[in-house]
């Protein structure tokens, strides 16, 4: 079984503040890591591997510092680690990343591909979902659990309000639910190999086969018009009552506000 | 002089902290409180990989160095004392002499199961009446055909209990002195091998510290280490090792007591501000770091030395017994700065003062270290 799961390298927080001038994040001194539902899919990945000695490959586009996310997934377990990297890729919108990341997908092989639900950078949910149109192969999003069966896979596709549970064959995408698992750490000789043995192969454009109208900041439909950091809300007002009056209060309030 | 860890360094320090943080350091008071071995941490060290860091893959381990041992140590250390001797005396007491002196049959079936973490390893040489003193063994291994009949009782073991294998030093020939003195490898299951009294510490309350009892222990001849005689060497040589271990667990007791200690001065009020705000808690916390840093100098130093394999006997000594002293003082020093809170069990730093302490007796005092220190000196 081949899997490519296609990471993004995220900075570690939520509460990275945007510059008011570009609408960019302002990323400098802000740790980065692997996205948390990204993380979750390379898990689940990689506990197929466990299961029946799947190939894992990584996949990710980003710049060079990118090689940091792969080597991660390499020390926790993966095979192969793929960096799609050229200046030409810079400042793509989910179009241009979808398409960029599916060129590159078609020169591998593969019988599953995952994709977390979203970026928490991002929050668009769309890269993926784009990714297997351009690949015409099934989807299937919010994956929370996995089987694998005979014929494909039997998944849990989880809403707030519930869940389906679906069948559907290889080759397919999935995107997963950071809720899906607990990612494993990394494992010490993993570390060791990461950086010793294994190779993060670097792709730029000439690699992959792809329209250049179809890449970059001038690939991307998606325009950002304006950004801007909300301001703060006023202070709240304390009150130092008993419990009982206090859930009084609270419900008269969102009452008020026709919160309930 | 580069003074920059490696990327790969970098990536296991992040991996060590979180590991640490989530796995370890939620377990470190009920493992103090309760004496408790923390087995099931054992379980997971033991995927992870801790138990072999710097044993080549073909002997099971991680393929690592000694610095990246002695950081995991360091990194266990601070958020757990008692955690991360266990993995120091697996590794540097026990594993490492097989590692280092063990014939290709002995590694493979000794080695490989350790580093693999399937099995526990500890290391027997102090006795009732041979502690710094430890050409006064007690302990004889007589030949007799095919085996060696052990008898006698080692005193504080770490490990003991829960370990497989055991690395014991015993007199093959009294008449020799040191050089009577031959190493073993034993299986905790052998007849007439059992585990004594377990003994109530101060500190590292969650690691096993045992007498171990041998009785007509049937030894079989292929499980003597090295030659005959050539016990005291090796013990010598393997504790020149576990000094890195030691210091590294020192150096880690010192960073969690000032990281512990960061935290409580800025939230601390008295007097109408934060207790950071004193130029006294400032100047006890600039001397606290500065020391760790130098502990941590001497620390990867001789990580490096015992790796790139040169001579690391006088900078694994001062490595230990700087470290050691340092996380005594840091600890006092957070403690104090603590005040009335730091002595009660609501914050961890008396854990951590009554855990330093012990870094500065085991695997050589104090006073061994300089005696080690010194005779290079003086040669």
């Amino acid at each position: 079984m081949k899997i490519i799961v296609c990471i993004k390298q995220v900075p570690d927080t939520t509460e990275v503040k945007l510059d008011p001038k570009t609408g960019t994040l302002i990323r400098d001194g802000v740790p980065s890591i692997i996205n948390p539902d990204d993380k979750s899919g390379l898990e689940a990945a990689l506990q197929l591997k466990d299961e029946v000695g799947a190939h894992v490959t990584v996949l990710s586009m980003g710049p060079p510092q990118a090689d940091l996310a792969l080597r991660e997934a390499l020390a926790m377990g993966a095979d192969r680690g793929i960096l799609l990297t050229d200046r030409a890729f810079a400042g793509a919108d989910t179009w241009a990343t979808s398409c960029t990341l599916a060129a590159a997908i078609k020169n591998l092989e593969y019988d599953l591909i995952i994709a977390g639900r979203q970026a928490i950078d991002g929050d668009t949910a769309q890269v993926g979902p784009q990714i297997a149109e351009h690949l015409n192969i099934p989807q299937v999003t919010y994956v929370e659990d996995l089987k694998l069966q005979e014929d494909g896979l039997l998944l849990k596709r989880s809403f707030e309000d519930g869940y389906y549970m679906v069948k559907v064959k290889t080759p397919c995408l999935i995107t997963t639910l950071k809720e899906m698992n607990e990612a494993r750490y990394m494992r010490i000789g993993g570390i060791f190999d990461a950086y010793r043995e294994k190779e993060v192969d670097i792709w730029n454009l000439k690699d992959i086969q792809i329209e250049t109208s179809n890449i970059g900041l001038q690939g991307s439909p998606t325009k950002v018009k304006k950004a801007f950091t909300k301001g703060a809300k006023t202070a709240g007002k304390v009150y130092d009552v008993a419990p009982k009056e206090a859930a009084e209060r609270i419900i008269e309030k969102l009452k008020e506000k026709f919160i309930i | 002089m580069n003074f920059n860890l490696s990327k790969e360094h970098i990536m296991l320090q992040q991996m060590y902290k979180d590991f640490a943080e989530k796995e370890v350091k939620p377990l470190a008071e009920e493992t103090d409180e309760k004496e408790q071995f923390p087995v099931e941490t054992l379980e997971k060290l033991k995927r992870y990989g801790f138990m072999g860091i710097p044993f080549p893959k073909k002997y099971g381990g991680e393929g690592g160095d000694i610095l990246a041992y002695a950081m995991a140590v360091e990194a266990l250390s601070k958020v757990c004392a008692s955690t991360g001797v266990i993995v120091s005396a697996h590794t540097s007491l026990c594993a490492a002499p097989i590692y280092e002196f063990g014939t290709e049959q002995q590694k493979e079936k000794y080695l490989i199961p350790l580093a693999k973490g399937e099995k526990l390893g500890a290391f027997g040489l102090t006795e009732a009446n041979a502690g710094t003193d430890a050409s006064a063994q007690q302990t004889t291994a007589e030949l007799q055909g095919d085996y060696y009949l052990l008898n006698g009782t080692k005193i504080f073991i770490t490990n003991a209990g829960y370990a497989d294998i055991y690395v014991i030093m015993a007199m093959t020939d009294k008449s020799k002195g040191t050089r009577g003195i031959s190493a073993f490898i034993v299986e905790a299951d052998t007849e007439g091998f059992t585990i004594g009294k377990k003994e109530l510490k101060l500190g590292i309350k969650g690691s096993a510290t045992c007498e171990l009892i041998f009785e007509n222990c049937k030894i079989p001849k292929e499980n003597l280490l090295g030659s005959e005689g050539k016990g005291f060497k090796i013990a010598m040589q393997t504790l020149d090792g576990g000094r890195i271990g030691i210091a590294s667990q020192a150096l880690g007791i010192a960073e969690g007591a000032l990281e512990e200690t960061i935290n409580y001065v800025k939230e601390r009020k008295q007097f109408g501000k934060p207790i950071a705000a004193f130029q006294n808690t400032q100047f006890q916390l600039a001397d606290m770091y500065t020391k760790i840093e130098a502990a941590k100098m001497l620390v990867y130093k001789a990580a490096f030395h015992k790796e790139n394999k040169l001579p690391y006997s006088k900078e694994a000594a001062m490595a230990k017994l700087y470290a050691s002293e340092v996380a005594m003082e840091v600890t006092t020093k957070a403690v104090q700065l603590h005040g009335g809170y730091g002595y009660t069990r609501e914050y961890p730093v008396e854990r951590m003062m009554r855990d330093a302490k012990i870094t500065e007796i085991y695997e050589g005092t104090s006073e061994v270290q300089k005696m080690v220190i010194s005779a290079h000196l003086l040669k």
